[in-house]
């Protein structure tokens, strides 16, 4: 690990004032959280920050419900908190799922909500510090095109870039069109949380549409009553504690066997949390049967492309679709939310 | 009594309360860290080293690599030449890389973290070359072992004679050692006396391998590695790493103490080695083998020939009227491999039992009385009798713990909802092995014994069942017993490898205890310590015992004293030695997500006398988990294009972990075997393994129609072919 300094402020102003611009491929100023990411990145002199801006002044850590009913969440709320908050255990648990399929207990004891939304890459080519890759380094190629790269991305990939976004809590989030309350040096704003993370494109390196001293304070989450029909289904080589091969975030709307409106977040598979706008669109409206559950899933996968080891993934992500939407056809929610 | 009860470990407190100290925690005074740098390349040499950034990380001590060399003596190293090191080339003999993550640096410095991030600046120029790291990579080289092969009969004339012929190639993948206990080291001179701390299987081949390495006679080296938290052959020959570390120390001198990383335990330690496999198998339409022809292809490092070669024991399995095995080592641009829990049995009883599986389809009958059928007295290569073999006895207890009476081989007869359930089954077997070894038992007035012997626990339950042993025979309580290991100041105890362990070092013990009664005249079944003792005129006694099994030959006995292996057992002149068990799965597939699970693992195990029921079921579970993360989770990943492992951490190497083992049991078959040796024990700690990968593979084939002969099976081997 590289020396680094160490600052603890003990409001947001300061927080966003003090932080060193964190700019790309990990070369600048980190805020430290839970520090499960950066800390390990740090280690592996991936990250190299010359200074962290530790957090654990801030408060930032409670999760309140509106007047409209939406849930405001503080970036510092633990992904185990969260995931026992009875908010989301019933009323949406897709988001309670997600999270506890996230981890293990240890991890998500510490992991923060602000930094699992950020969670950096498994790609190993942009863990080991030597390979060429253009998120690491940048201009200098991508390792994982011709590699191994049976956990990478399918969805959102492009010629410089295949490394999957590798959180799961982020692939629920975009279901519910939620909000990023965020703070810089320019005050605060709100962004949704689909336009939080970029495309790698011709820039893998520039992850998010965050700024160089952008701090996430929280998320505001609308959702609605019907959101009580929805799943998290994670697709893996075992049974707990691994990353995803491919998982389907599910809420479902319906009006008996018919889809009122079917909202569709995939893991595992893409670039970046993954909304499959066209497979919603598609279901609205239809019969949900094993056939249309299947088709939507082909739909989500349409546009995608395998690179060899990850070839399977889009079948699987195409079942683990249908799985989810049948799954969640047959919840009851009522019951659910008496669990 | 106390041999065979489930007694607790009598070092279990220790452990969980963190007491039993490990190579890692023993305190040193005012030591140096060592941290190695390891290659980025698969293949080459190094042109240049800069180290300016690295000497300036404050604390830094010395940095030594190839143009700045520790004074390693030459020694024949290799523990396939009769060496004891884990590779034949010591580390910075030349700027050449021969695989990628090879050690070429270790620097030494005042606190760990300043070794870690020197070691981490610290820059290599390559001459770079394409490695040829994988079986078919252009340049690996194939060096046919016709030493090694089996024949026996007229192969031909047996497939022709057969009504159903399989021929099948089975593959297998390169595994890596994970232990909880990461490989550590620490070097401490007094005056010229070396003390090591090291976990080690071996405490006396690792003296013997310093001292040729160092430079200096064995007798000012001590070895000391009294825990080990697990090792599975994967701390059974010297690391690298050791002498340099001693050799640092004394330059410097100061103790030196290194970690190695998880990382680094992928490259710079030995591994379990990809295996292809060709199968061919004849029988007759009663089931009766006609044929029986095993090759495998096993992959090595380019300068060493290791080969585990499991066709010797596959062979001997049933019946068969000719038999041909051969073994190929391909040479290819990778680190030497090494043991790895039932090393040769593991890779090889998967192609076996798979092929017996398929047979059993082919000829339309019950797996179980396919073997049933082929079962023997005498093994078919040189007709030589089993000492005991309790095979179909493993069958029948697992087969009804399991239930294995409602068996429907339909493919997918058992599948219900979303799920695909399928069951399968499959022969374990480990050779039973021995080694000759020594002891001393001290034996005092107030009824304390003492058993000194330079063994070891890697976890297993040595000094459990060591002390057992102990008690039973000079008739005291568990109590009274206290059991020293892994010290090479103790009596020679030989390699913690091939289950040796136990077989041979209670053979001992009872010999030694049995010529104490004999000195102090006292029957076992009532011992009185004061009363004997009285009458022997003396307040303690000391009895050292050797013991040379009879198959190991002439001047097998001088392996006690010059840190050479000789151990004996399996396939002998005139007798066969094995531990037989059944094991059999269930396993369910998931109509969408083709996720494997196996909810249900039964395996049952006949190992002649059981010392302790508790320690023995514990080893065969162990060994029954790590088979289900061999059939279905392990793979050490190499990009063929750099030689590198591209999963070298615990989030991506995946081991099954508890949420994975829902229902698992093993059942001990009562087996009394006289001849195998004097003590009439087998070894526990490897079989539990062998036959878990075959069952599954079996299983899913019963579940999902889909046969699959490469292990790990993975999703996507269910998805691309459905």
């Amino acid at each position: 690990m590289r020396p680094f300094s160490y600052r603890r402020p003990s409001s947001i102003d300061e927080a966003v004032a003090t932080v060193e611009p964190m700019g790309i491929a990990g070369q600048g100023g980190a805020f430290l959280a839970g520090g499960t990411t950066v800390i390990d990145l740090m280690k592996l002199h991936v990250a190299t920050p010359p200074s962290l801006t530790d957090l654990g002044a801030l408060g930032l850590d409670d999760i309140e419900e509106e007047a409209d009913g939406s849930l405001r969440v503080g970036a510092r709320v633990t992904m185990a908190e969260a995931a026992a908050h009875p908010a989301f255990r019933e009323r949406a648990p897709v988001l309670s799922d997600a999270l506890r399929k996230a981890a293990s207990p240890q991890l998500r004891n510490v992991a923060t909500l602000g930094g699992n939304v950020l969670q950096r890459t498994r790609c190993p080519y942009f863990r080991d510090n030597a390979s060429p890759c253009n998120k690491r380094d940048p201009g200098s190629g991508c390792a994982a095109i011709g590699g191994i790269n049976r956990l990478l991305a399918v969805l959102g990939t492009s010629e410089h870039c295949i490394a999957n976004y590798a959180g799961d809590w982020a692939n629920a989030l975009i279901l519910f069109d939620a909000t990023v309350m965020t703070m810089s040096i320019e005050g605060r704003r709100e962004l949704p949380i689909a336009d939080l993370h970029r495309l790698p494109g011709d820039t893998p390196a520039r992850e998010t549409t965050l700024s160089d001293d952008e701090l996430i304070l929280g998320f505001r989450i609308p959702i609605p009553g019907w959101a009580r029909r929805s799943l998290y289904v994670k697709a893996r080589d075992r049974e707990s504690y691994a990353f995803a091969l491919a998982s389907a975030a599910v809420a479902l709307d319906m009006a008996g066997e018919t889809v009122r409106e079917a909202r569709l977040g995939l893991g595992g598979v893409a670039t970046v949390p993954w909304r499959a706008r066209e497979a919603e669109d598609w279901l609205a409206g239809r019969q949900l049967t094993e056939e249309t559950a299947v088709g939507a899933g082909e739909i989500a996968f349409a546009a995608a492309q395998g690179y060899g080891h990850n070839d399977f993934k889009i079948p699987l992500g195409r079942n683990v679709v249908a799985k989810g939407l049948l799954d969640a056809a047959r919840l009851h929610p009522t019951q659910e939310a008496q669990q | 009594m106390t041999i065979g009860a489930p007694v607790n470990r009598i070092d279990g407190q220790l452990k969980v309360t963190g007491a039993a100290r490990y190579a890692a925690d023993f305190a040193v005074p005012n030591p140096l860290y060592g941290h190695l740098a390891t290659s980025t390349v698969g293949l080459g040499r190094i042109t240049a080293v800069e180290d300016a950034e690295a000497r300036a990380v404050p604390g830094v001590r010395a940095i030594y690599h190839h143009a700045n060399p520790l004074p390693l003596a030459e020694a024949d190293a290799f523990f396939g030449t009769g060496g004891r090191s884990q590779q034949s080339w010591e580390p910075f003999d030349s700027p050449d890389v021969r695989f990628y993550g090879e050690t070429v640096a270790l620097v030494v410095a005042e606190t760990i973290l300043a070794a870690r991030e020197a070691a981490k600046l610290l820059r290599f120029t390559y001459e770079a070359r394409n490695p040829a790291a994988m079986f078919d990579a252009e340049g690996a080289t194939a060096e046919e072992l016709p030493d090694k092969a089996l024949s026996a009969g007229d192969i031909g004339g047996a497939m022709q004679a057969a009504a159903a012929v399989i021929d099948r190639e089975y593959d297998t993948a390169p595994n890596t050692h994970n232990a909880m206990e990461l490989f550590a080291t620490t070097a401490h001179w007094q005056g010229e006396e070396l003390t090591v701390y090291v976990p080690s299987q071996w405490v006396e081949g690792f003296q013997a391998g310093l001292a040729e390495e160092v430079g200096i006679p064995a007798s000012q080296i001590r070895v000391v590695s009294p825990y080990v938290g697990g090792a599975f052959g994967g701390k059974g020959s010297l690391f690298t790493w050791v002498s340099l570390v001693a050799l640092a120390a004394r330059v410097q001198s100061r103790p030196v103490k290194l970690y190695v990383t998880r990382e680094q335990g992928f490259t710079t330690a030995s591994f379990r080695a990809e295996t292809r496999q060709t199968f061919r198998l004849g029988a007759r339409q009663d089931g009766r083998f006609t044929g029986f022809e095993h090759r495998g292809r096993e992959l090595s490092s380019r300068a060493d020939t290791y080969v585990v070669n499991g066709a010797e024991a596959t062979a001997r399995m049933y019946h068969a009227e000719a038999v041909r095995t051969g073994v190929t080592c391909v040479h290819a641009d990778r680190q030497t491999p090494g043991f790895m829990r039932a090393p040769a049995e593991t890779p090889y009883f998967f192609a076996l039992e798979s092929g017996v599986d398929e047979m059993a389809r082919e000829l339309a009958m019950d797996p179980v009385e396919l073997r049933r059928v082929n079962d023997i007295d005498a093994e078919p290569v040189n007709g030589v009798p089993y000492t005991s073999r309790s095979l179909m006895e493993c069958y029948d207890a697992a087969g009804e713990a399991f239930g294995w009476s409602d068996y429907d081989p339909d493919v997918g007869a058992l599948s219900e909802g979303d799920e695909l359930i399928g069951w399968g089954c499959a022969t374990a077997a480990y050779p039973t092995q021995m080694s000759p070894c020594a002891v001393r038992v001290h034996f005092d007035v107030t009824g304390k014994v003492t058993v000194m012997v330079a063994s070891h626990d890697l976890g297993t339950g040595a000094y459990t069942v060591l002390a057992q042993a102990a008690a039973g025979a000079l008739g005291v309580p568990l109590a009274a017993v206290t059991v020293e290991l892994g010290d090479t100041r103790l009596p020679p105890g030989t390699i913690a490898g091939g289950s040796i362990t136990t077989a041979s070092n209670v053979t001992v013990i009872e010999q030694a205890c049995a010529s104490i009664h004999q000195r102090l005249g006292t029957p076992p079944e009532a011992m009185n310590p004061e009363e004997a003792f009285g009458r022997f005129g003396q307040n303690a006694i000391e009895e050292y015992a050797e013991w040379i099994p009879p198959a190991a030959g002439e001047g097998a006995g001088k392996s006690l004293y010059n840190g050479r292996i000789r151990i004996v057992g399996g396939a002998e002149e005139k007798y066969v030695a094995f531990a037989f068990g059944a094991e059999f799965a269930e396993v369910r597939v998931n109509r969408y997500t083709r996720e494997i699970r196996v909810p249900r693992l039964i395996g049952a195990f006949a190992a002649g006398r059981i010392m302790n029921e508790q320690t023995a079921r514990s080893q065969y579970l162990g060994g029954m988990v790590w088979g289900l993360g061999h059939a279905l989770l392990e793979k050490t990943e190499v990009d063929p294009r750099t030689g590198a492992v591209m999963n070298d951490n615990i989030s991506e190497y995946l081991v099954p972990v508890n949420a994975d083992i829902p229902d698992i049991r093993a059942i001990l078959v009562p087996e009394t075997d006289t001849k195998v040796n004097p003590a009439g024990i087998k070894g526990i700690g490897e079989i539990g393994i062998v036959g878990t990968a075959a069952a599954i593979a079996n299983a899913v084939y019963h579940a999902t129609g889909v046969r699959l002969r490469k292990l790990p099976i993975r999703i996507e081997d269910l998805l691309q072919t459905s």
